[in-house]
């Protein structure tokens, strides 16, 4: 399956994936809106690590065999056909047992929801918004 | 050809799901004593707490049975084994076949003997039955008495507290979750309760539960003399393994059903995972009882390869416990409270934040975090991979410790390949 | 010292669409915008160089960059520039620095020349449908060929001088790895293999990773002699020794040690952390007759099988050292006009030295044609060229071909800022700083130079068709095919050119 991978050497710290991740896991999907008028705010399901000059964007990794799913004691989280590994933000109570255990460290903690955010791969798009909106083409979509 | 499993939660739903992997055709029959198809036991509290109505309770979607081929035999308890004809009895008499059993009948309340527990509203809590039982109760009660300060007993308290009940909790060990807990993580907790309005009694136990005229509690007598009022009593001081009819039936039985790296025991054809077992433990490598869902989940799926041919070894459980209690998360992983000689402690706490990460030989065999548990599973993949952890060392008590501190090659690696 | 320099831009930060993402404060290397405690963003006016990095990485477009020239009373003597500099050496008493090419308004030949375009009796060609050919050969042609019969067919007899075959007339010039990064060479060196033309080294020698790009590779040999040895010439296409930069007619080069890291120490072949000096001539060249020397040298160390480039500056006396170049024994002469871009140039020096590219070539290429020697030299044009007119007027005019920097750069995000010298240019272009270079990434690069180059050469297309021609070679120095407009008669003289209006003669 199509996974999203991060290019160390051409990420340039600059964290515009977790912009427009958040703008687009909000309801509104407009950026300024997004940022400025919705509460609770989204959260960005990408998180960038930073070391200067270092720098690369992590998030699930939607492994082949997700402990996450394992773990996950609602069932929120499954891997569909396709290999995506998803969670339902219906089901999900933010127990954080998937944060306990996801050996990225992928599952953001929505503090203000009490559920957890992860990459979903932007079901909603082709690319998904990171690897799209990336200015230095240092996130690519592909299968490896 | 069929596949036949007791218990119809987490450990049978990862042997379904394994043996549909593999299998797509034999049937399977679920059996169990319980009867509403596969929920979220964990989330018995939520559901006493009204957070979570009972349609969400649902660990799978209600067509899990059908698309997974599943005959489901709910309300139905089995009663015995008969390994030789390899068929199963329930407690209506029905003999039910199998050419591979599973065993996942997770594992029952410890109440221990002593006076007062045959009355009227001593409950225990570990069923979605439990929490419907106290919802009726709930006018009626103003003050409960938990008995046990460990995860069950903490979130059945924070339940009965949001829904207005006054709850006081009695702990015999020092200090609350005192199994994966030190000291000091442990009074974060107990700080968080106690600003609540949870009352916490620790180092004392209920000696005897007393009762009115009406076969009702109406108070507890704790051992160090003291009387408490209460309405009902929750004990909450452990579960365990529910093997009874299966050690009736010559499963070998110690503390839980004892099963091989294939989660075999010692009958043929014969399986068990989850709370019932004493599953190997990963860390310490010797057999022990694991009761808590991922490990459940987990076994379930190796022997549901297991029973369908398809090897899989099980590489031991590790103990890994997430709490959320009145906005305070608690993790936990491996060997959080262990004191041993060979075992290196990193510890930080600064603003009801608290960190700590126990080291043996240069890697992570236990960490407990308490307030920013972003990125625990970061600490809990290295105690899972044993990677040696030398060159991190310094940042692993860091907040925002995280893959830049990994040593290069190994985080390429990481984010590079899926695992 | 306080500063009496006063801020030559406003950055306006549009706080209805700012939210406070901080892309722009990561982004700008001169620390122009800031973050205070409350996570709200800021931005500090006098540091800002225009270089609208984070006006285009802003997501929200909340930024805008203005103009913002100090008004000083009205005179044309002491303009705000002038005292700019003033205030600047006043304050540091030194020389004043700057980078990228000539930027005064001095007179653009280019806006005064016109192409001609075929109507009815000698029908325009359209590329779409019919073969064009940019594709031209640089190096040294022979007087005459000798041409015998093998069986009935004819075979050349002469034996050629090694050639450098381009698919379209566009080269990239010298840019030392140094000056810019790592990830600028790459994106040339792979840009020219695609495109089928060359990348030139500059100075500061091939990197080991790009040896494999090497038969796309023009590699330099300049007055400090950096990075030269026997593998790296080997490794070219061809060999081009710089005598001289249009920017810079004149004076020799300094990187400073900063950027002398690990692997520009290694390429260099200089300890690292220490300043590469490049003496303004080289030390063992007085005279034409060294030059030669020089020339078969390099000949002589590559068995004559590349071509031997030399590189000047356009100045005064152009014409004359052209001819001298070609007799020396050059096979292709580098011309850089005034307007050629540089990393580090003093101001003065850059903006006052030299003449302007597109006199330059007319007065050679009249030259070479005078004394019969222009088929022995090919004359490729660099300095400044903006688009694809400018390409094919520079071949109208007597080019063989052009050397592309500045515009290159700006392909790959270069917003002339002219901070090259500082290091800190936030494109990724003109630094060595890791955080800052990787921001150009090579693949990014290699395909905006190749969409580029291959937009021009389209374009060229057209032009050519539209003259009713069908070869880039046809239009080398037929100065027919262009007008002046608005020259002077002594500059119509110099570029050889009729005024618009004037019938083919
Ligand atoms: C309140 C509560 C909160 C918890 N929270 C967490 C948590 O946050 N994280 C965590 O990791 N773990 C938690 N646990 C533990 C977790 O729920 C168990 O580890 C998990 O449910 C074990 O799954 P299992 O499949 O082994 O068995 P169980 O879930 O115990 O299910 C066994 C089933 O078998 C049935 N059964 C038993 N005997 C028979 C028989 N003879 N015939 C037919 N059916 C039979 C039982 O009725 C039951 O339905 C919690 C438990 C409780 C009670
Ligand atoms: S959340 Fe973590 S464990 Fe789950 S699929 Fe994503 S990367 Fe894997
Ligand atoms: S936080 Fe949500 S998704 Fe994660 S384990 Fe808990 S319920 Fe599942």
């Amino acid at each position: 399956m199509k996974r999203v991978y991060t290019k160390e050497e051409a990420c340039i710290g600059c964290r515009l994936c977790e912009v427009h991740c958040l703008t687009e896991h909000s309801r509104s999907k407009n950026i300024i809106k997004a940022h400025k008028k919705e509460f609770p705010r989204a959260i960005s399901r990408v998180l960038v690590e930073e070391l200067r000059p270092v720098s690369f964007a992590v998030q699930c990794r939607h492994c082949d065999e997700p402990v996450c799913v394992e773990a996950c004691i609602t069932g929120a989280i499954t891997k569909d056909e396709s290999g995506k590994v998803v969670h339902d933000e219906e089901k999900c109570v933010g127990c954080w047992t998937c944060v306990l255990v996801c050996p990225h460290g992928a599952p953001r903690r929505d503090l203000e929801r009490r559920k957890v955010a992860k990459c979903d791969l932007c079901p909603d798009r082709e690319t998904p918004a990171c690897v799209e909106m990336c200015p230095n083409r240092a996130l690519v979509y592909e299968e490896r | 050809m069929s596949y036949v499993i007791i218990g119809n939660s987490v450990a049978a739903v990862g042997a379904i799901e394994a043996i549909r992997r593999i299998d797509k055709e034999t049937p399977i029959t679920v059996i169990s004593d319980e009867p509403y198809a596969v929920y979220s036991r964990p989330l018995i509290s939520e559901l006493l707490a009204g957070q979570v109505k009972e349609e969400m309770m649902g660990y799978r979607a209600p067509d899990f049975y059908e698309r997974h081929g599943v005959e489901a035999k709910l309300g139905t308890r089995v009663v015995s084994i008969d390994s030789k004809k390899k068929t199963v009895k329930t407690e209506a008499g029905e003999s039910i076949g199998y050419n591979k059993l599973l065993i996942a009948t997770g594992g029952t309340p410890f109440v221990p003997p002593m006076k007062g527990r045959e009355l009227g509203r001593v409950m225990t809590f570990i069923k979605m039955d439990d929490a419907k039982k106290i919802e009726e109760m709930l006018p009626e009660l103003k003050h409960v008495v938990v008995i046990g300060a460990g995860l069950i007993g903490l979130k059945a308290a924070e339940s009965l507290h949001h829904r207005g009940v006054k709850v006081t909790v009695v702990e015999l060990a020092d200090r609350v979750m005192a199994t994966v807990l030190d000291v000091e993580a442990g009074k974060v907790v107990q700080d968080a309760l106690e600003n609540a309005g949870i009352d916490i009694i620790t180092g004392d136990t209920v000696d005897e539960i007393l009762g009115d005229n009406m076969g009702l509690v109406n108070g507890v007598k704790m051992k160090s003399g003291e009387a408490l009022d209460c309405d009902a009593v929750i004990v909450a001081i452990g579960v365990v393994p529910n093997a009874a009819f299966a050690k009736a039936s010559g499963v070998e039985v110690n503390r839980g059903i004892i099963t091989d790296d294939h989660m075999r025991t010692n009958l043929p054809d014969v399986y068990a995972a989850g709370d019932v077992t004493e599953g190997l433990d990963y860390l310490s490598g010797d057999n022990r009882v694991m009761p808590i869902w991922p490990n459940a989940y987990i076994q379930g799926k190796i022997a549901g390869f297991n029973m369908t041919g398809e090897e899989r070894i099980f590489t031991g459980g590790l103990a890994v416990n997430s709490i959320e209690l009145f906005g305070v998360p608690v993790v936990t992983a491996g060997m959080s409270n262990v004191d041993s000689d060979d075992l290196e402690v990193l510890k930080k706490s600064e603003g009801g934040s608290y960190r700590k990460i126990v080291l043996r030989d240069n890697k992570v065999v236990g960490a407990v975090l308490v307030g920013n548990i972003d990125r625990a599973g970061l600490v809990t993949g290295l105690i899972r991979e044993r990677i040696d952890i030398s060159a991190m060392r310094e940042r692993l008590l860091a907040d925002d410790f995280g893959y830049i501190d990994f040593p290069v090659e190994l985080r390429k690696e990481r984010l590079g390949v899926a695992l | 010292m306080k500063t009496y320099q006063l801020p030559e831009v406003k950055i306006e930060r549009d706080k209805d669409r700012c939210i406070d993402c901080q892309v722009c404060v990561r982004q700008c290397a001169f620390e122009a915008h800031k973050v205070d405690e409350d996570g709200d963003v800021y931005s500090e006016d006098e540091k800002c160089v225009a270089c609208q990095r984070c006006v285009s990485l802003c997501p929200t477009n909340a930024l805008t960059i203005k103009d913002n020239t100090p008004f000083v009373k009205d005179n044309a003597n002491w303009t705000a520039e002038t005292q700019k500099y003033i205030w600047k050496q006043a304050e540091t008493g030194g020389v004043l620095l700057t980078g990228m090419g000539n930027p005064k308004p001095y007179p653009i030949y280019w806006d005064h020349m016109l192409l001609n375009a075929s109507q009815v009796t000698n029908p325009s060609i359209d590329p779409l449908r019919e073969p064009m050919e940019l594709r031209t050969y640089l190096g040294s042609k022979p007087d005459k060929i000798d041409i015998k019969m093998v069986d009935g067919e004819p075979v050349l007899n002469t034996k050629l001088a090694p050639q450098l075959m381009v698919k379209t007339p566009i080269l990239f010039s010298a840019m030392s790895f140094g000056a810019v990064s790592y990830s600028v060479c790459e994106g040339l060196a792979r840009a020219s293999k695609e495109l089928g033309t060359f990348w030139n080294t500059g100075e500061g020698g091939l990197p080991q990773n790009l040896y494999e790009y090497g038969p796309n590779t023009i590699v330099q040999v300049a007055s400090g002699r950096f990075g030269v040895h026997s593998e790296y010439l080997d490794a070219a296409a061809a060999i081009e020794i710089k005598i001289g930069q249009g920017a810079k007619p004149g004076i020799g080069g300094h990187l400073p040690g900063e950027k002398v890291g690990p692997v520009v120490s290694r390429t260099r072949m200089i300890p690292e952390g220490s300043d590469a000096i490049s003496p303004a001539p080289h030390h063992d060249i007085y005279s034409i007759e060294d030059l030669s020397q020089l020339i078969y040298s390099l000949k002589e160390a590559t068995e004559y099988t590349k071509p031997i480039s030399v590189k000047i500056s356009a100045v005064h006396n152009v014409a004359a050292i052209a001819s001298g170049i070609a007799r020396a024994g050059a096979d292709i002469i580098a011309i850089d006009g005034f307007r050629g871009g540089t990393g580090a140039a003093p101001t003065m020096i850059r903006d006052n030295v030299g003449i302007p590219i597109e006199l330059a070539i007319a007065a050679v290429d009249t030259r070479l044609r005078d004394e019969a020697i222009r088929n022995r030299v090919s004359v490729i044009a660099a300095g400044g060229f903006r688009n694809s007119a400018d390409v094919i007027k520079a071949i109208a005019l007597g080019a063989d071909a052009v050397y592309l920097g500045t515009a290159a750069l700006v392909a790959m995000g270069c917003h002339v800022c002219q901070m090259c010298y500082t290091g800190k240019c936030n494109w990724g272009i003109a630094t060595q700083d890791p955080y800052l270079e990787k921001r150009l990434n090579p693949d990014v690069a290699a395909e905006r130079l190749f969409n580029l180059v291959s937009g021009w050469s389209h374009e060229i297309a057209e032009m050519l068709g539209g003259m009713g021609l069908n070869a880039i070679e046809s239009l080398r120095g037929n100065r027919l095919h262009l007008r002046s407009i608005g020259l002077s008669t002594e500059e119509m003289d110099i570029l050889g050119l009729q005024a618009a209006g004037s019938p083919m003669a």
